[in-house]
């Protein structure tokens, strides 16, 4: 069953957390990784492949240099789920 | 004589088998308690050498999960033993003047869990599924870099690597740079990680452990007739050195000065010491010439004694050799046989340890010496701490490494 964009919200604020060290409750839609919420390009890989093994989708390096604030990530994830 | 910087220590930090801090390893080194105990982990059951000297205090206590995720274990000793020495020394933040500061801060054998563990992952599952800080994580001059990073080190952020003579060759470098006028600090010391049974494994097999799996803390034996190996230990020691007209400038606290340094190398063999100590007698002998001091003025060795049969003697002879009937006069201290061998970290924690015993005049225990190896003619501290003397003194710290690298550091008392 598809995910609701508030639940892939909160799941990934989960790991922007877990991987970043920043406060989920940080983690919003109109956030920029890289202005907001200091996710440097490293930390960006992280972030892709651990929301790949949690959603279940493929994020190809192409795709991830678009994804610059949550809610890009959130409606990614959100169209290319299965 | 030409006018040369004197170099001090002005602050020091420790994590080790003893205690998570400086305090505590100095507590644990006087009362002469082992941090040596069985390894529960499944993974150490078909090991010929079944337990090590843990840390007291796991970082995941101290840090935050982010810098736990981020750091490969042996730099976060490097971290923790850092923000110790930093505060210690008085200062805190950033530093001031940051192209002043530098950092010397070695590792024998780097990010080596980091290492094995993301080739598990790419076994098991790809190589997606190696992390992107991978190679920042297991580089050796990771522990430096972090430490710099995280005190804003511009001076020149340096790793030393020389295996076991890691920590001490930091301590030389770092007393050289200060005198060479690149830095007016220097976060110097070592550390290391490496208790996996990889390495445990591989020193096992190079006959270099104790296998005394019935009596961990009783393994590590050094001068000991029944001495059998050394005994694998982790942690991180680090040290401010500051040149003495920058600590006088901010009225620091000074531990002692950081008189000198002697380097050599054997040229021998790969692992094996010289027997006859040469390469070593000379590192003492360059190290007492680098200080200005007598061998009359040394009256404490923390020595490297490792607890195998031929290093412990070929130090010995080199000892004797090189301060002759002076090396009556010296209390020796083994303490090894306390927090075992931290490999790159070792010479580091042993130069907290000697700094310390010269400010507070107190010659840790050697324990575990049931039985003096008769060829071991130095006088040993065994089992309680000795006073050291009242006025000027000085002491020494051998650290050798596989390689046949030599580095003795020179302390002398304020």
């Amino acid at each position: 069953m598809a995910l609701t964009q508030e639940e892939i919200l909160a799941d990934l604020a989960e790991i922007v957390e877990e991987v970043a060290g920043v406060d989920k409750a940080e983690v919003q839609l109109d956030k920029s990784f890289t202005g907001d919420l200091d996710v440097d390009s490293l930390t960006m890989v992280e972030v892709v492949v651990a929301a790949e093994e949690k959603f279940g989708v493929k994020i190809p390096d192409d795709a991830v240099k678009d994804l610059s604030t949550v809610g890009d990530a959130v409606s990614y994830i959100e169209k290319n789920q299965v | 004589m030409t006018a040369r910087k004197s170099v001090v220590v002005t602050g020091i930090g420790a994590t080790t088998p003893l205690g998570g801090d400086a305090a505590s390893f100095w507590d644990g080194l006087l009362a002469g308690r082992s941090g040596v105990r069985t390894l529960t982990e499944d993974w150490a059951e078909p090991l010929p050498v079944r337990f090590a000297a843990r840390i007291a205090v796991e970082p995941s206590e101290l840090l935050k999960p982010v810098e736990i995720r981020r750091l490969d274990r042996s730099a976060q000793f490097a971290l923790i033993a850092a923000r110790e020495a930093w505060a210690d020394a008085g200062f805190s933040g950033k530093f001031a003047e940051p192209n002043r500061l530098g950092v010397m801060v070695g590792s024998g054998i780097g990010g080596v869990t980091t290492l094995l563990s993301a080739y598990d992952d790419l076994v098991a599952k790809g190589p997606r599924a190696v992390g992107p800080r991978t190679v920042p994580m297991l580089m050796p001059n990771s522990p430096a870099a972090y430490v710099g990073l995280e005190f804003d080190a511009r001076a020149g952020v340096h790793a030393p690597v020389s295996a076991c003579a890691t920590g001490a060759e930091a301590v030389g470098h770092a007393i050289e740079m200060i005198r060479s006028g690149r830095a007016d600090v220097v976060l110097a010391g070592g550390t290391e990680a490496a208790i996996h049974p990889l390495p445990i494994a591989a020193f096992a097999n190079m006959m270099a452990m104790s296998k005394r799996n019935d009596e961990p803390e009783r393994a590590s034996r050094p001068y000991d007739v029944a001495r059998d190996g050394f005994v694998l230990g982790e942690g991180s020691g680090i040290l401010v050195l500051e040149s003495a007209e920058h600590a006088a400038a901010r009225g620091a606290r000074v531990y002692a000065e950081a008189a000198g340094v002697g380097f050599s190398a054997d040229s021998h063999d790969i692992a094996q010491p010289e027997p006859n100590g040469r390469g070593v007698a000379e590192a003492i002998a360059y190290a007492l010439a680098d200080s200005d001091l007598t061998p009359e003025d040394i009256k404490h060795l923390n020595a490297h004694a490792t607890s195998t049969p031929r290093g412990d003697l070929a130090e010995v002879m080199a000892f004797t050799k090189v301060l002759g009937r002076a090396a009556d006069d010296v209390a020796v201290s083994a303490t090894k046989s306390m927090h075992g061998h931290l490999l790159g970290g070792t010479g580091a924690i042993e130069s907290v340890a000697t700094v310390l015993a010269l400010y507070h005049r107190q010659a840790p225990p050697t324990i575990n010496v049931d039985e003096l190896d008769p060829e071991v003619t130095l006088d040993v501290v065994r089992d309680k701490p000795r006073p050291l003397p009242e006025g000027q003194i000085a002491a020494l710290n051998d650290s050798f490494g596989f390689g046949g690298h030599n580095v003795v550091v020179a302390f002398r008392s304020v």
